[in-house]
């Protein structure tokens, strides 16, 4: 196992290399000017020209890529072209909310998900089944954005309960912390939560069919037992797998919430720097993403030998 | 137990202080990503500007300069030789004073990029510095439009800075914010994209006399500020609704009816002149538009009305102004206002086959991202569609459009024929201060018409000697300009800021840049 991790963690040096080259140039190769959009509305063309020659955007494309590659071989994402604020400083800021998000996102469709997928497989076919998979797709169905605002517009507006927008940090306290948090993870966790609750249902009919399932109920088990101890910890590397990658999705793709609900997430990092064209941004954020992903992969990997004991590396 | 709650009286002390000061919370146009006001003309980077820095002078509600940091100033007879004294007690926020060195420096670096620092420079043989207080700057021509340029609030305010930030290349930003106006930035606590933070400078010394618009007395009203950015305007209005924010400084026109009935919600326009004109550019470069009598065609495309319903909506919110400078300003006249008062698809393509048009496509780079913009020109593609015109779409984000309009060449190599923009207010009231209506070809803004005489009039204005000579020359210059078709005007509007009236008062309206600085909270 440990031999398969670092060979695993090898192999996130070549990745990195692909996404690092793909994306440097298609962001070059990308319509738009960070020095025209700085320079401002009144600017001429020379004094445009005058700031790209600052910003050294004027030189070859593979002489900026060498100096992005030398930053980034002594750890340096690089500076933001339009703040001059170092891009690790950047993603740091935006760390905690986007955790937070996904973490909370995630509570709410697991907690809600799997006792659903559970229930629905338990009584396949039957009125229970039935509600329970309609409210799943509807709850895949519908756009974040409009129940962001549904939910904004009753608990926060009408009634009152919650804010309508804006990120709390723990660190100023837990119940404001939890309180920012509570519309968007909802709004976003119903889309994820119908998600893990089909695959949970899916996963849980196929293990259901299974003879040591039969065996458990023909030997008196409870039911409860019977679902939770021997049918779901079966039918969990499938909603592992789509949890996992739920989070790798969360961290980098949730734009919409972050904007509904202002919080100012990594999502909103990525889509303000590549509106921008401050390319640091986006390439450092691309980076880190793809990161994110490879590691999460091989931690869902790893998982599995855990829940399965066939599976071994 | 004694040990126990004097923990907890320690945890809570300082919330108690925190819950005591008084926070304004702004939303804003855009969020503040670049903190040098000289480097960037984005207006956002200048209402930072203005809470950071001091400016030596400031442009009243009738865009009259006042002295802002001069506490005296003399003019010569002949109009050559100006002779400025700071006022006592001006210090930077590091709590270094401000002195002749400060300025002269900072008034070269913002005189090297900004378009009318530019020009005043281009008069300027000399500044020198008496003592710590006290300067001189020396004119090779009675340049009239010294005072103005130093107070001006649009774009590129001619912000203060200490002589070391002055120091740097004008090409590149100031790494530091430290300036000697009425708020602190808290650079700890910026989150570009986000928020950006101001605290009350306790040690500033405000004028005495009343705000009004960009000059007076600033007055911190509260200890910090902070400048929200919300990219959604629905949740904007939602949380002004709901009270966690005090101030919005650009709702959505469609929102306007609901933030009319909302409880403890006012709207209030923005200042005496209309914030925002509406102008088509044509390259002039490039045929068609470069035969004046193609350009001229484009004006019985223009109907006003039908853009501002588009953009705006409701009447009380816009003007049908047929000029080049804003109607309701001081120099709004009637020059060249034949132009704009026929609509007509089928005369435009008339004019336009007289000129050679034989129908190749007409390049019209189309923003899809812009409020106010994306369906301006919408319309504009409409008309031009129902005159018969070939039109090429070429639809992309407005950070696409800024980067194609620089380009010169022909639109098959990735050039254009049409963009459509806006400009503020305040700076299109003067013919000074609106680098649109210039033609200075090459040295121009995109499109670069080209009409030496229409340099000379900016010129002549720049010369006046009195009111009266500065509107006949502006009279002269609009028509000119309008013959020339420099730009299209498709009339100005002013959306109103929106704002708590429960909580918080003391706004000055200001066309063209927020002023926060007087605001107080209850």
């Amino acid at each position: 196992m440990t031999a398969y991790i670092i060979r695993r963690l090898f192999a996130v040096v070549p990745v990195m290399a692909v996404v690092a080259l793909f994306v440097f140039f298609l962001l070059r190769f990308a319509p738009g000017d960070p020095a025209a959009i700085i320079a401002g509305d009144d600017a001429t063309t020379e004094a445009i020209e005058a700031v790209r020659v600052k910003l050294g955007l004027d030189r070859p494309v593979v002489e900026q890529f060498a100096v992005w590659v030398w930053g980034l071989a002594h750890g340096d994402l690089g500076v933001s072209i339009f703040s001059n604020l170092a891009v690790t400083r950047l993603i740091a800021q935006r760390l905690e909310p986007t955790l937070a998000l996904t973490l909370s996102t995630l509570f709410v469709a697991v907690a809600l998900a799997i006792p659903l997928g559970v229930v629905a497989a338990w009584k396949a076919r039957k009125l229970v089944d039935r509600l329970a998979m309609g409210f799943a797709v509807l709850g895949f169905a519908m756009p974040v954005f409009v129940l962001a605002y549904v939910l904004i517009y009753f608990f926060a507006v009408r009634w009152q309960l919650l804010p309508v927008q804006g990120y709390s940090p723990i660190a100023e306290g837990f119940w404001p912390f939890v309180q920012s948090l509570i519309l968007p993870s909802v709004a976003l966790g119903v889309t994820y939560m119908a998600l893990i609750a089909r695959i949970t249902r899916a996963s849980m009919l196929e293990v259901l069919q299974q003879d040591y399932i039969r065996t458990a109920n023909a030997k008196g088990l409870a039911t409860d037992r019977v679902l939770l101890l021997h049918a779901l910890k079966n039918a969990a590397v499938p909603i592992v797998t789509v949890i996992g990658i739920g989070i790798a999705l969360l961290i980098s793709g949730v734009v919409i919430t972050e904007t509904v609900f202002n919080i100012p997430g990594l999502g909103r990092l990525t889509v303000d720097a590549v509106l921008k064209r401050d390319y640091p941004i986006v390439q450092g954020l691309i980076l880190v993403f793809a990161a994110v992903k490879v590691v999460i992969n091989l931690m869902i990997d790893i998982s599995y030998a855990f829940l399965d004991p066939r599976i071994r590396y | 137990m004694v040990r126990v709650l004097a923990v907890l009286a320690a945890l809570l002390l300082p919330l108690a202080a925190s819950a005591q000061e008084k926070v304004l919370r702004a939303v804003m146009h855009a969020d503040v990503r670049v903190i040098d006001p000289v480097w960037t003309t984005q207006t956002i980077a200048n209402i930072h500007g203005a809470l950071v820095y001091d400016t030596l002078f400031g442009n009243d509600a009738d865009q009259k300069p006042q002295p802002q940091m001069v506490g005296k100033y003399e003019i010569s007879p002949d109009r050559l030789n100006y002779t400025f004294t700071l006022r006592d007690g001006l210090k930077f926020h590091d709590g270094s004073p401000v002195t002749t060195r400060d300025v002269i420096a900072s008034l070269k670096r913002w005189g090297a990029k900004d378009g009318v620092g530019q020009r005043l420079m281009g008069y300027v043989t000399e500044m020198k510095a008496v003592d710590d207080k006290s300067f001189t700057m020396t004119l090779k021509e009675p340049y009239g439009m010294v005072l103005e340029s130093l107070g001006k609030s649009g774009s590129s305010i001619a912000a203060i800075m200490r002589e070391k930030d002055a120091m740097t290349d004008p090409q590149q930003q100031v790494k530091e914010s430290v300036g000697s106006g009425p708020f602190i930035f808290a650079k700890d606590q910026w989150v570009p994209g986000s928020k950006a933070v101001y605290l009350k400078n306790k040690d500033y010394l405000p004028r005495s006399e009343p705000p009004s618009s960009f000059a007076g007395g600033k007055v911190p009203g509260v200890d910090r500020i902070e400048l929200i950015w919300m990219p959604d305007p629905q949740t904007a209005m939602s949380a002004l609704i709901n009270g966690e924010i005090d101030f919005w400084e650009n709702p959505n026109t469609d929102f306007l009816p609901l933030l009319e009935k909302a409880k403890g919600v006012k709207l209030l326009k923005t200042g005496k002149i209309d914030s925002t004109q509406g102008m088509i550019r044509l390259n002039h470069l490039q045929p068609p538009f470069d035969n004046p009598k193609a350009r001229q065609a484009m004006y019985y495309l223009i109907n006003q009305e039908d853009f501002l319903r588009t953009i705006v909506g409701d009447p009380r919110y816009y003007k049908v102004c047929p000029g080049l400078l804003t109607c309701g300003g001081p120099y709004e006249n009637d020059g060249g206002a034949q132009w704009m008062k026929e609509y007509s698809p089928k005369k435009a393509l008339q004019l336009l086959k007289e000129a050679g048009y034989k129908g190749e496509p007409i390049t019209v780079l189309a923003a899809t991202d812009h409020n106010t913009i994306t369906p301006a020109t919408q319309v504009l593609i409409q008309a031009m569609r129902e005159a018969g015109i070939n039109v090429d779409v070429q639809s992309m984000d407005w950070g696409s459009v800024v980067t194609r309009r620089a380009k010169k060449d022909p639109p098959v190599q990735g050039g254009w024929n049409i963009f459509v923009t806006t400009s503020g207010g305040v700076g299109s009231s003067n013919p000074v201060l609106h680098t649109w209506i210039g033609a200075a070809c090459d040295k121009g803004l995109f499109g670069w018409p080209c009409d030496p005489e229409v340099e000379k009039l900016r010129n002549a204005f720049g010369m006046a000697k009195d009111e009266a000579e500065r509107k006949t020359v502006a009279n002269a210059l609009q028509a000119r300009a309008m013959d020339d078709v420099v730009f299209l005007p498709f009339g100005q509007w002013d959306a109103p800021l929106a704002y708590r009236a429960d909580r918080i008062s003391g706004i000055v309206p200001n066309t063209g840049l927020a002023v926060l600085w007087g605001i107080t909270k209850k």
